[in-house]
């Protein structure tokens, strides 16, 4: 694990951040490097992702998180890459052409955030109905959803 | 009608005779969505055994069925779907609203999950509970029936002629 973190800040410099939170290694990275990063990292046996998620810091100028966890099937350990995104429209690259399973996890990433994944091959929701307006794990997103409820259907 | 009296025959009307019948052969169509589903299940099987009360015909398809049970949560994606089926059942047709989230979105108060599935479908008979147990669901049947004997919904419309087929 450290030879990989050393190799990647050798390769990446102070693009690549390594940290370590909640007993876990969290690597920051700016959004340009993320499929460099990922595409390394997944040559050093990082060759599982687990999950693509984003976290809404409403207030906060880069406004989100997109969190990548991976796993070294063998040295069985984890890794988490973190990503600011901010702006009207925020988007990071896509990483679907490294890993095939984060087709699914981009799409509802962006289904749930709103943050659009570039160089994805199909990025359209997967959780919601297609027409659905908004995205709901936005902080500012109402619980309640943003339309009154529909009235009750009688005979 | 003299000497009719003696012997072994019923009268009454055909509307009573139709909603009898209804009533003790109601179809239920074979679909859960959530957690509800299970105790249906089990309302179906062998210890409380729906068949007692003639409903126990589950069907797969919704073309040959006359009650919706619908037991579960249902998400905003499932609300067209669920109304189709409904459109697909034939008429007369019953709608029991199983549990609380069927009912009234239950603990689900959020924008993903249909605030009640009578929002989507007319619900005839409603069951508390979380699940609801399936003597709940029992009751829930022994009401329908009762109220299907009182005629609390109209008989089969008639079918449309090909001039209001034309111009629908």
């Amino acid at each position: 694990m450290k030879q990989i973190l050393s190799a990647l800040e050798e390769s990446f410099g102070d693009r690549a951040t390594v940290s370590e939170s909640l007993g876990q290694t969290v690597v920051q990275l700016p959004a340009a490097e993320i499929v460099s990063v990922v595409t390394f990292l997944k040559s050093q046996g990082f060759n599982m992702l687990i999950d693509i998620s984003a976290v809404d810091r409403l207030g906060r100028e880069p406004r989100f998180d997109v969190v990548y966890h991976l796993y070294h099937l063998e040295l069985k350990d984890w890794l988490r890459l973190k990503v600011q995104v901010g702006g009207d429209a925020p988007s990071v690259p896509s990483i679907a052409h490294v890993f095939a399973s984060a087709n699914w996890a981009e799409r509802e990433c962006y289904d749930m955030f709103g943050i659009r994944f570039r160089g994805h091959p199909d990025l359209k929701r997967i959780l919601m109905p297609e027409d659905w307006k908004g995205h709901p794990l936005r902080k500012d997103y109402p619980l309640t959803g943003l339309d009154p409820l529909p009235p009750l259907v009688h005979e | 009608m003299a000497g009719v009296e003696d012997r072994p025959i019923l009268f009454a009307s055909v509307k009573k005779l139709a909603q009898w019948a209804q009533s003790g052969s109601l179809w239920p169509a074979q679909f859960g969505l959530a957690c509800c589903a299970i105790e249906m299940m089990a309302t179906a099987a062998s210890r409380f055994d729906l068949s007692r009360f003639g409903a126990e015909v589950m069907r797969a398809s919704p073309r040959q069925a006359d009650v919706m049970i619908v037991a579960g949560r249902v998400s905003q994606k499932m609300a067209p779907i669920v109304r189709e089926l409904y459109d697909q059942m034939p008429e007369p047709k019953w709608v029991i609203a199983m549990g609380a989230c069927a009912s009234v979105g239950g603990v689900f108060n959020n924008y993903a999950i249909v605030q009640g599935v009578d929002r989507v479908v007319p619900v005839d008979v409603y069951v508390p509970g979380c699940p609801p147990t399936p003597e709940g669901l029992l009751e829930a049947v022994m009401q329908l029936q009762k109220k299907i004997r009182m005629g609390g919904r109209p008989m089969a419309p008639a079918m449309p002629s090909p001039e209001e087929v034309a111009h629908a």
